[in-house]
């Protein structure tokens, strides 16, 4: 009788998720990326301040999204590469490596894992560079998003992303993004955190929620 | 999200679409996409036209079953006029979305469409109301609708300011319209708008007289990617 009184909470059984809204963008000199900090499993938030940009390596950063373990160990596993990598080559290593480390396990996995990291961050050799790697899939481009929270704003990216924005104009549209998509969907909330890496390092900043752009909201 | 949303699996032809209506002060935009597609990979129809004038200053647009919306616009639109006799005036737009209401709720189990209703009455002015699936009426400053509103939240609620003027709804309308379109597969074609104002400053001429214009922008003319 107590079994069917009290039914065991849905979020011990549920899968936890980090439904979620991810976005990096590239810069003349750099990357800026931005997640949102709200981790569900089925209805419940089981963490809302979570941070979900995880260094690979001083100037690379991902962006996790999909299932919160399986995303953490991917990165895990990729920092762990990419130190034995930079060691190797006694250099810092390329933007371009850390995405093929983080695409070879996305590939190889693919029918077990489901995790989408987005890859973003500067090297000497190009810049600043984003890459997405979807399923197993490599490819760089100027800006990506992922996330359940990114469709929302498909649009709005589409809309306003230019070319050769400023560091500043960069950060404002990430936080923009962020804000629009927390928004609308239900799994993405909490705080913004924002990352932006070029030559000289990589700077956080948290966003608190009641720092955040306001919109139209009716 | 209940089982209603994102179905393209509906029986037979589906709307796919992206509808949306915006209100300005004076009157009225109500736009959509013009694409029927049939399981998400065939278009049956590129220039299908998703607005349906259902009084002289009120728009509906369709979205989900393309049957089941024609079905329920027809009969709202009988309603409405049969309304509109009996009581000797135009009728207000509040009483077109509650008919397509009832229709939805009593039915909610059959039927499978959702639709926007757009435009003047001499008691309110503008309005725009969202009536979705199962049923529900709201009346919002302005809406968007169908499987390719989703990409365009985030758009949306950005750019709409209240109080814009009609050229800025208009342009707001077509860019919103054009990234849908961009996005979402089972939406594309033509954007089709409708303008819905006062204009008409005699309400005993009749319906010739222009009350609402309506503009077709062609695909290679729609706002840049």
């Amino acid at each position: 009788m107590s079994e069917e009184m009290f039914p065991e909470p849905e979020w011990l059984s549920e899968e936890v998720k980090t439904g979620t809204t991810i976005i990096a963008v590239t810069f003349d000199g750099g990357v800026v990326l931005g997640s949102d900090s709200r981790v569900s499993a089925g209805e419940s938030v089981v963490n809302r301040v979570m941070n979900k940009l995880s260094p690979l390596h001083d100037k690379i950063y991902c962006a996790l999204s999909g299932s919160a373990a399986d995303a953490q160990t991917i990165a895990e596993i990729v920092n762990y590469q990419l130190d034995v990598h930079s060691i190797e080559v006694e250099d810092d290593p390329l933007v371009c490596s850390a995405a093929t480390l983080v695409k070879n396990i996305s590939y190889k996995y693919k029918e077990e894992l489901s995790a989408h990291l987005i890859v973003a961050g500067w090297d000497r050799k190009k810049g600043g560079q984003v890459y997405a790697t979807l399923n197993g899939l490599l490819s760089r481009q100027p800006f990506a998003i992922g996330g359940s929270g990114s469709f929302y704003i498909h649009g709005f990216v589409d809309a306003e992303y230019r070319k050769n924005m400023t560091k500043r104009e960069s950060q404002e549209f990430v936080v923009n993004a962020l804000t629009l998509a927390m928004g609308r969907d239900g799994s993405s909330g909490g705080v913004a955190y924002v990352v932006t890496i070029d030559k000289g390092g990589a700077e956080e900043k948290c966003i608190l929620g009641n720092e955040l752009p306001r919109f139209f909201d009716q | 999200m209940n089982r209603h949303s994102f179905d393209s699996r509906v029986k037979g032809v589906s709307l796919g679409t992206t509808i949306l209506a915006v209100k300005f002060a004076g009157g009225v935009i109500i736009g959509s996409d013009s694409r029927a597609s049939m399981g998400g990979s065939y278009v049956s129809s590129k220039v299908i036209n998703k607005l349906v004038q259902v009084h002289d200053r009120i728009f509906c647009c369709m979205s989900g079953s393309l049957a089941d919306a024609q079905a329920i616009t027809r009969a709202a639109k009988f309603q409405l006029a049969f309304h509109s006799i009996q009581m000797d005036e135009p009728p207000l737009v509040m009483a077109a979305a509650s008919i397509m209401q009832e229709l939805c709720y009593q039915h909610k189990e059959e039927l499978s469409a959702g639709f926007i209703t757009a435009g003047w009455d001499r008691k309110k002015g503008p309005q725009v109301y969202s009536v979705s699936m199962g049923g529900m009426l709201v009346s919002q400053p302005f809406t968007i609708g169908g499987s390719g509103s989703t990409y365009i939240y985030g758009y949306a609620d950005a750019k709409y300011k209240p109080g814009m003027t009609r050229e800025e709804c208009q342009t707001f309308a077509v860019n919103a319209l054009a990234l849908a379109m961009g996005r979402d597969n089972v939406s594309g074609g033509v954007a089709h708008l409708a303008i819905i104002s006062e204009k008409g400053e005699d309400m005993k001429e009749d319906a010739d007289r222009a009350l609402s214009q309506s503009r077709c922008v062609m695909g290679n003319s729609k706002a840049k990617e």
